[in-house]
């Protein structure tokens, strides 16, 4: 088991020491401002991190993607389970969802700025709005292929709304959560960024802008790495565990 | 007591084909009995226990289920297929179906069908036998005034089979119920009931009866052989 394991993990950091070397021949090649070396994208890190500016705003980014993950999930979670259980609903709404599935993010977030105000809210549910219709999407499809005979069974047993949703319904649904949490969470962290770019004044987005301004590539690249880095910390110590709970009932051991 | 009177049940294909397949079916089952429907298939069995338990309200005629001292309705039933929540273990799958999720009978209906050591599995970790009978607890264990079988033993190897009828036997004679079982199999319709329906014609009804007048435990190989010998004479005669 362990050997099993410990191959992967030492492929793991081959690729990455590979993809680091790469970088280096290439700052090292083209020797210019625009494309700074690990080590000065490193050292950048470390500057932001000593001043404290670094986790004040990935904490503001951190903050803004859950916030408006939870909200997406689960207005999305809800309508696409109406959606997937009612046909007339589906045919009425379906061209809606089309529609809000293919507005840019960029143009959500503007005319919510626009129409709402520069806030906090405002921001957050413009990243929201942007995922719901891709959430609605997968957890109808989901909704569409509930297995009939357990409903059956629920109703011989007088199941109630509720204990049917929590018992039937919500397991069956468990993989389209996992395909949407993860195709959400990368989604809306990129949105994030924009959001924070256009009309915010900390995060990650505007640490970026700022710096973008100035010039400065590392720390531009100081602060995108290290958020990509949360994010992995994020789907290895908290999705892949979550995911890996849910399904404990699908192993055999009879 | 279970009382059916279906006047009529048609499917609708899509193209507009309407196909009656049940038509004046009417019988009782008298409380605490146990009836069998036999009958070939696609002859509408499983269609009139849908009926039966209101997962097919589209038919013309009436189904009730009366009990003496509750008036309340109290169906329950064992599917041909176990349906049980594969994410949820076995105790909690019998649990689900109660308002209280672990009264202390359970554990006896759990001791009685065998079951106490797999009360933590989760059904995929379940032979097909063993899920048959958590399917079984679980019909038992809201204690239904009416409990409708659906094959409840088909593709288990003969020797498994013939020891969940004798369990089935020994929680239902323990748990007296008006039991009403679907089956295609003639002997295992003889071990169990105290009558058996015959269904037949296209679209089908009740062509038939036979009560076993013999008492279970004098049920053995010979006496179910000779009766399964009368059963298909009655079927030949009622075709002609």
């Amino acid at each position: 088991m362990s050997q099993r394991k410990s191959a992967p993990l030492a492929l793991w950091f081959l690729s990455i020491g590979a993809l680091i070397v790469l970088w280096f021949l290439c700052a090292w090649y083209a020797q210019s401002r625009a494309l700074p070396n690990p080590l000065q994208v490193a050292n950048a890190i470390m500057a932001e991190a000593r001043t404290g500016e670094l986790f004040f705003h990935l904490g503001a980014t951190l903050a803004r993607v859950v916030a408006a993950f939870v909200l997406a999930m689960t207005i999305g979670s809800v309508i696409g389970i109406v959606l997937g259980r009612s046909d007339t609903l589906n045919m009425i709404f379906d061209p809606w969802v089309i529609l809000f599935l293919n507005i840019p993010a960029l143009v959500v977030i503007v005319l919510s700025y626009i129409w709402f105000g520069l806030n906090e809210v405002t921001a957050v549910v413009a990243v929201a709005v942007n995922k719901i219709p891709n959430v609605i999407v997968t957890i109808r499809e989901g909704a569409k292929s509930l297995e009939p005979q357990f409903a059956e069974m629920a109703q011989v047993f007088h199941f109630s709304k509720w204990k049917l949703m929590r018992h039937v319904v919500i397991p069956q649904l468990q993989p389209y959560f996992a395909g949407a949490t993860r195709s959400g969470i990368a989604l809306i962290w990129k949105i994030v960024l924009v959001v924070e770019l256009l009309g915010r004044s900390n995060g990650v987005g505007f640490q970026i802008h700022l710096y973008f301004q100035l010039f400065d590539v590392a720390t531009i690249l100081a602060y995108t790495l290290v958020f990509v880095a949360v994010m992995l910390l994020v789907e290895y110590l908290l999705l892949q565990p979550l995911e890996k709970y849910s399904r404990r009932w699908r192993g055999s051991h009879a | 007591m279970l009382e059916v009177d279906i006047a009529s049940k048609r499917f609708d294909s899509s193209e507009g084909v309407s196909l009656e397949v049940l038509r004046d079916l009417s019988f009782t089952c008298e409380s605490n009995s146990f009836t069998s429907i036999v009958g070939p298939s696609g002859c509408g069995k499983t269609t009139t226990l849908r009926c039966i338990l209101g997962l097919d309200t589209d038919f013309e005629g009436t189904v009730s289920t009366s009990q003496l001292n509750t008036g309340i309705e109290n169906i329950s039933a064992v599917f041909q297929e176990p349906r049980l929540l594969p994410w949820r273990t076995v105790e909690q799958n019998v649990g689900l179906v109660l308002n209280n999720p672990n009264p202390p009978e359970l554990t006896s209906l759990f001791t009685a069908l065998g079951l106490n050591e797999h009360r933590d599995f989760y059904p995929n970790e379940l032979s097909l036998g063993l899920a048959r009978r958590v399917s079984l607890a679980r019909a038992f264990s809201v204690k239904p005034a009416v409990l409708i079988l659906d094959e409840p033993f088909v593709s288990l190897d003969e020797e498994t089979a013939a020891r969940q009828r004798q369990l089935l036997m020994k929680v239902w004679s323990a748990r007296a119920c008006t039991a009403l079982m679907v089956t295609h199999n003639l002997s295992e319709a003889i071990e169990l009931s105290d009558r058996i329906l015959l269904f037949s014609g296209s679209p089908s009804s009740v062509s038939g009866e036979f009560t076993i007048p013999i008492k279970r435990e004098h049920r053995d190989r010979d006496t179910i052989a000779r009766f399964k010998g009368e059963i298909l004479e009655l079927q030949q005669s009622l075709k002609r």
